[in-house]
């Protein structure tokens, strides 16, 4: 009967609905039941707050790393904040459309490279200019900081682009009306207006920042230790796991799933403060 | 089954229509004769376009609507559990006001529904096509370009295509939206023309875009007023001696 | 202590800025793409492209990386494609805005937002230990599957909108039924679009390393079917790059991903310019 035949399309368009939930679900039951085991054994307190991260010795701390990730990401998005504002203003109001057309391909193309490929330029160019001129081995948060902001630019640009454009021209009209010049509309009226917008692509950045992986293995030394000083070689969350997991086992390789624990536990917080954010709006 | 005598093609009883709270239609009964031009006509927003949907089901589209009363197609009910709505829908097809030529070419525009029904033979489909064509008087002019895009037409041209897309499943009601609004008078013209051929096989319920157009082609005409049937009639009565003042206030232009 | 700008000299002085940052990040940009594809392209040679690597990738080809890059990504396509799209429908042919399309969006956004490390924890741990599909190509793709669904999701919902609403009550007014009318109008209209989804997920699973080497694992040898081990062109890469096995085969590598992203690129902008020239 038709009725019927319209029921199994329903039902199986909704079963594979289903599969973004399922995904999520067993993404966070698997991470945490192959890392919860470890940190209440080491204590979360001891876990996140401890100094020492030497897994042979049985020492968990992941403080360093901590410390390592905050500071690079900060690092980036101190560089690349401003860049990428500048560019999306660039876009949405500088450049004449063939340009702009252009101009945001190029963005799309960077967004594309793969990060492996990012941390090898760092690793040629970015690495040796700090330890020539600035001192250090080089292989430093700084660097880190250069890299990652380079990668968070399209994210933060095209985000912020859209939220500019669509603020509504009768906005922009009226403070020309008033006899603004272009700068001044765009810093008192349009990015103001597009605020709510700019500022979720900015915690997307810092997402994509805390996350990333291999372009900060490269460039950011492997140094297991607090760093003192931007020029100094770190760990972040990620790369502990990243350098670590190839071989690790046991009790190790379940510290490194609670690492990612908090890798998760940190992201969650980062979407619900973009979420509160685009909400304010 | 009540009294339905045997030349009402549509009956409805009672209907009652909303929109979430709102009430759209207010116990309404309306009895449409086979093969006649009926005119539902009124001023803006009384539940003209709302009336006509409810004859093919479109107004089940529609979340949070909800309808009472009863409307019968031939003497059947056409709410009752063993109808199919795909079906009924190609009895009772629809042209809507804006017209709207599915991105795909002439030919397939009209072989659309046909093919949706099961008929998979290409000299079935395009014999179809032609027919339908011819009834909408559209053939003569696509004949040449059956493969080009639909949208590549006229307004006049695509609300005629539409026309043919509803012909190409042989219906036996059409039900049209302000079909002619924003044409001009010569497609206007022609449209109405083929509506008064298709009459003898096909019953036709529209809703005209401004009165003179229900004057021209409709045999009876009902009039609509803030979801009320105010009053239904042979045309020349309604229009020359209104049994209601405020269907004469409408048509004398003194509202709406 | 604040300066007092003429507003035309802060307006000259604020193009300046904006001007520069457009510039550097081109420049940055560029740099980057030019050095690698000078470096590497000359190594981009027929036996490259042919042979396995031997000695550790000290010498020979990148014939497995390049049949390990193609396989996950298929794989990971394959299995994305249907449920991302059939998701996309779901949400904008069969529910209003309810608490079940609220958390399946809400589903949707955090998977965007997971790092591919955590993907390969998660693949490792689910598919290669839990499911033991071992090191594979098979748990290479799946994990990367799970990583661009939500892009999938994304664009398909975006191209399915845009579709008119017209076109689905002239549908469903000639007797359509709901399947009918996304299998004959829906989709077709709204291909270009999900097909756009399809490529920027393919291009996310050719760039991606932490997540496969996790996987897939980092095997030289040619794969033999979907449960073999094997390595992508990006984790080999990364392996010669870092521990500096071959220099010429690294930049060769990084050369045929960029130019692999950059036909992913091209070929996504052209869909797009289709899709949008098709007239809404």
């Amino acid at each position: 009967m038709k009725k019927f035949g319209e029921k199994i399309p329903q039902s199986l368009f909704f079963i594979m609905a289903l599969s973004a939930l399922s995904a999520l679900a067993l993404i966070t039951v698997f991470i945490f039941v192959e890392g919860i085991p470890l940190i209440a054994k080491v204590g979360l307190f001891n876990f996140i707050f401890g100094m020492k991260w030497a897994p042979s010795l049985g020492q968990y701390g992941i403080f360093p790393m901590i410390v390592g990730t905050v500071v690079v990401t900060l690092g980036a998005i101190i560089l690349g904040v401003p860049i990428a504002l500048c560019c999306s203003i660039f876009l949405a109001e500088f450049a004449p459309k063939k340009l702009s057309n252009l101009v945001r391909p190029a963005i799309q193309l960077l967004a594309g490279i793969p990060s492996v490929v990012f941390g090898f330029w760092g690793l040629i160019f970015i690495v040796p200019a700090i330890r020539n001129y600035l001192g250090g081995p080089g292989l430093s948060i700084l660097a880190g900081s250069i890299i990652l902001a380079i990668m968070i630019l399209p994210t933060i640009i095209s985000i912020s682009e859209v939220s500019l454009i669509s603020v509504s021209p009768l906005l922009k009209e009226g403070a020309f009306a008033l006899g603004a010049t272009h700068w001044q509309t765009i810093r008192s009226v349009l990015v103001p207006a597009a605020k709510s917008g700019i500022l979720a692509s900015i915690i997307l950045g810092i997402g994509r920042a805390v996350g990333e992986t291999m372009a900060v293995i490269m460039v950011l030394g492997n140094a297991v230790a607090l760093p003192s000083s931007i020029l100094d070689p770190a760990r972040t969350l990620t790369t502990n796991i990243g350098i670590e997991m190839g071989y690790a086992s046991g009790e190790h390789q379940q510290a490194l799933f609670a690492t990612g624990i908090v890798l998760l536990v940190i992201i969650m917080i980062l979407n619900s403060i973009a979420q509160y954010a685009i909400r304010r709006k | 089954m009540e009294n339905i005598k045997e030349q009402d093609k549509i009956s409805i009883k009672n209907l009652n229509f909303y929109y979430g709270k709102t009430e759209v239609l207010k116990d309404l009964s309306l009895l449409v004769k086979a093969n006649e031009i009926l005119s539902i006509f009124g001023p803006a927003n009384s539940g003209t376009t709302t009336l006509l949907r409810t004859m093919n089901r479109m107004t089940e589209l529609v979340p949070g609507s909800r309808i009472g009363g009863e409307i019968f197609l031939d003497g059947h009910n056409i709410h009752s559990a063993n109808v199919n709505i795909s079906e009924l829908r190609r009895k009772v097809g629809m042209v809507f006001e804006v017209p709207a030529p599915l991105p795909m070419s002439i030919f397939n525009n009209i072989a659309y529904g046909p093919r949706l029904s099961g008929i998979k033979n290409r000299a079935t489909l395009e014999e179809i096509v032609e027919k339908s064509l011819q009834m909408s008087v559209l053939w003569d002019e696509v004949k040449d370009r059956l493969h080009t895009s639909g949208m590549s037409l006229s307004g006049g041209q695509q609300q005629r295509l539409c026309i043919a897309r509803i012909l190409a499943l042989n219906p036996e009601v059409i039900l049209l939206d302000r079909p002619c609004s924003g044409l001009d008078p010569v497609s206007t013209s022609k449209i109405e023309e083929s509506l008064r051929q298709l009459k003898e096989k096909i019953t036709i319920i529209i809703v005209p875009h401004n009165v003179q157009q229900a004057g021209r082609v409709a045999d009876r005409v009902a009039f609509l007023l803030m979801g009320n049937l105010v009053e239904v009639g042979i045309t020349a009565e309604v229009f020359e001696n209104p049994k209601d003042k405020r269907t004469s206030d409408y048509i004398t232009g003194r509202f709406g | 202590m604040r300066i007092r700008l003429n507003p035309r000299t802060s307006q000259k002085i604020a193009k300046v800025v904006i001007w520069s940052a457009a510039i550097l990040v081109l420049f940055v940009l560029f740099s980057i793409i030019i050095y690698i594809l000078s470096k590497g392209i000359p190594n981009i040679t027929w036996q490259f492209l042919t042979q396995i690597p031997s000695d550790m990738g000290r010498s020979g080809g990148i014939l497995s990386p390049i049949v390990g890059t193609l396989s996950v990504t298929l794989v990971a396509v394959i299995v994305a494609t249907p449920l991302g799209v059939g998701t996309a429908f779901y949400l904008t042919e069969y529910t209003r805005e309810s608490t079940i399309t609220k958390i399946i969006r809400f589903s949707a956004e955090s998977l965007a937002g997971i790092p591919s490390i955590v993907y390969g924890l998660f693949g490792f741990i689910f598919f290669v230990i839990y499911l033991k599909l071992g090191w594979s190509i098979l748990s290479g793709g799946l994990t990367l599957a799970v990583m661009i669904l939500p892009t999938i999701i994304r664009t398909s919902e975006e191209a399915i909108r845009t579709v008119p609403p017209m076109y689905r009550e002239v549908s469903f007014s000639l007797g359509g039924t709901k399947w009918q009318t996304m299998l004959k109008v829906l989709g077709p209209s709204a291909l270009p679009g999900i097909s756009t989804g399809i490529i920027l997920g393919i291009g996310r699973c050719v760039a991606e390393t932490a997540a496969v080497i996790l996987t897939a694992g980092s095997a030289l040898r040619m794969p033999i079917s979907i449960f073999s081990p094997a390595r992508t062109m990006a984790v080999h890469f990364y392996i010669l790059a870092r521990e500096g096995i071959s220099l010429e085969r690294a930049y060769g590598t990084a050369a045929l991903l960029i130019i692999l992203i950059l036909l992913i690129n091209i070929g996504a902008n052209l869909l797009v310019n289709k899709f949008v020239a098709k007239g809404h």
